[in-house]
C-alpha cells in the first residue's frame, strides 16, 4: 500500500486530515545540503505529562505506553518522531523531576523508530531553566535537516516567563540567514508563538519577534503543543498547528472562564487525546497533517 | 513592564477606547489632589489574594502587591500590561477604570503545579 493510500484510509477511518502550507516551493531543494526528493512522514506527540495523577486521566499510568504502542502499530514506520514538550508533569522536587524524565525516556525507548527528537515544555524545564531536561535530552533548541526540509526547534519554556530570549533569537536569526527564502522550514516549539489566548497564558512573550524573523521565508509551518488540543491558525502566510495531548484535553481557547481540564469521559476513554502524522510530499512542497487517536474505537 | 510591539499597542489602544480604562504603573503619573484608595494584595503559589477585586468606574486605586514566594507574573492582557512581582518588594499598580466590566489577570511566570489556576479579575461596577 502506498503511503498516500494509507493516509486516505486513516482519514476515512476517523483521522482528520489537514493540508498545510509549504506550497509553492518546488524549486527549493537544489540549494540545501543533503536535500532529496523523497516523500516522508514524521509523527508529533505532545504533552504526555508523565507523572501526572488526577481525575482528568485515571489511566495516566498507561496512556503513554498505549501511545507508544499506537505509533509502533502504524502500517509504515515514520522516519522520525518528535515530542513537542511537557514530557513530564512538573514537580518542585529535583529528584522526582529526574525520576520522571528517566521513566519517560525509558518508556519511549520502546518506539520502533530510529530517530526520536525531544523538546521541553514548561512542566519539564521552567522551574530549573532546563537543567534536569538537558541531562537527559541535551540541548533545548537546535536544528536539523531531513530530506530537504529545515527543522528548527525553538525553546520558549526554559525561561519561566515564556520568553525565547535575545540569545536564542540571535541564534535563530543567524540560522535563518543561511537559508534560501524559498526553503521549506518547519518550526517545532511548545507554546504558541502568537498570542492565542494571553488570558490563559497561551502565548510566547517574545514570540512576535520569532515570527517576524520567519516572515521573509515563503514556506514556514509551525507545530506546537501546550494547549492540549488540535488548533490551526495563520499569522500571515505562516501556518501554526497545535497538537492534542496524551494526558488530558483542555477547553477551546477562551471558551470558558478558566482553562481547567475537560473531564475524563468513562464512556469514551481517551476522547480528545491523540497524536498526529505529518507527511511532507515532494521535498516539502506540501505538508499533510493527519490526526490519530491513542486507541481505535 | 514589558515593551509592547506596535501592532499590539494599536490593538490595545482600541481596547482602551472601548473600555475607557486607564492603568498606570508606579512612576510618571501626575499627582492628583486626592490620594487613590490602596488595595493590598498578596501573590503566592498558586493564588492571588484577593483574586476578585471590586472597583468603581472612575475610581483611582493602587493595587499594592507583595509576592511571598516566587517572581510571579501579573499579566493583564486587556490593559496591555504585565508586571513581575518580586518577593521582598511591593509592586504598585495604579488603575482608574472608566466603565463597568471585568478585567482579567493571570500569572504568566510558570510557578509550578497549580500555575494554571493562578488568576483573578477586577470587577468594575457603575
Amino acid at each position: 500500500m502506498q503511503r498516500r493510500d494509507f493516509l486516505a484510509l486513516t482519514a476515512l477511518g476517523g483521522g482528520a486530515v489537514f493540508a498545510s502550507g509549504l506550497a509553492g516551493c518546488a524549486s527549493r531543494a537544489d540549494g540545501m545540503a543533503g536535500a532529496g526528493n523523497s516523500d516522508f512522514y514524521f509523527v508529533q506527540l505532545s504533552d504526555t505529562h508523565w507523572g501526572y495523577q488526577g481525575p482528568a486521566n485515571p489511566d495516566a499510568a498507561v496512556t503513554l505506553r498505549k501511545a507508544v504502542a499506537a505509533v509502533n502499530a502504524l502500517p509504515a514506520p515514520p522516519e522520525f518522531v518528535v515530542f513537542t514538550g511537557d514530557l513530564t508533569h512538573t514537580t518542585d522536587d529535583p529528584v522526582e523531576r529526574r525520576r520522571r524524565l528517566a521513566e519517560f525516556k525509558s518508556i519511549v525507548a520502546d518506539l520502533k523508530v530510529k530517530t526520536v527528537r525531544f523538546m521541553p515544555g514548561e512542566h519539564d524545564a521552567s522551574l530549573d531553566r532546563g537543567a534536569a531536561y538537558k541531562e537527559y535530552f541535551g540541548e533545548t533548541f537546535y536544528t536539523f535537516d531531513h530530506k530537504g526540509v529545515h527543522f528548527i526547534a525553538v525553546d520558549n519554556v526554559s525561561d519561566p516567563g515564556a520568553k525565547i530570549g535575545d540569545e536564542q533569537l540571535a541564534w535563530l536569526r543567524a540560522d535563518l540567514a543561511k537559508l534560501d527564502k524559498q526553503a521549506p522550514i518547519v518550526v517545532l516549539t511548545h507554546r504558541p508563538l502568537f498570542d492565542l489566548a494571553p488570558k490563559w497564558d497561551w502565548a510566547t512573550r517574545d514570540g512576535a519577534q520569532a515570527i517576524e524573523l520567519l516572515m521573509p521565508f515563503a514556506n514556514v509551518t509551525v507545530f506546537y503543543g501546550h494547549i492540549h488540543q488540535e488548533h490551526h491558525q495563520m499569522t500571515g502566510h505562516i501556518a501554526h498547528h497545535s497538537a492534542k495531548s496524551l494526558i488530558f484535553a483542555l477547553p477551546a481557547p477562551g471558551s470558558q472562564p478558566n482553562r481547567t481540564p475537560l473531564p475524563w469521559d468513562a464512556s469514551a476513554p481517551y476522547k480528545g487525546l491523540g497524536f498526529r502524522e505529518i507527511e511532507a510530499e515532494d521535498a516539502g512542497r506540501a505538508l499533510k497533517v493527519t490526526e490519530l487517536p491513542v486507541v481505535r474505537a | 513592564m514589558t515593551a509592547t510591539p506596535p501592532s499590539r499597542r494599536r490593538a490595545l489602544r482600541r481596547v482602551f477606547a472601548l473600555a475607557g480604562g486607564a492603568a498606570l504603573v508606579r512612576s510618571g503619573v501626575a499627582q492628583p489632589a486626592t490620594e487613590p484608595r490602596v488595595i493590598e494584595m498578596t501573590a503566592h503559589r498558586f493564588a492571588y489574594e484577593p483574586n476578585e477585586i471590586a472597583l468603581r468606574a472612575g475610581e483611582r486605586v493602587v493595587i499594592a502587591i507583595r509576592s511571598l514566594d516566587f517572581v510571579h507574573g501579573m499579566n493583564i492582557p486587556d490593559l496591555g500590561m504585565r508586571l513581575d512581582l518580586v518577593p521582598g518588594r511591593v509592586t504598585r499598580l495604579e488603575l482608574q477604570p472608566k466603565v463597568p466590566g471585568t478585567i482579567d489577570f493571570v500569572c504568566d511566570n510558570f510557578c509550578g503545579d497549580g500555575h494554571e489556576e493562578m488568576h483573578g479579575r477586577f470587577i468594575v461596577s457603575a
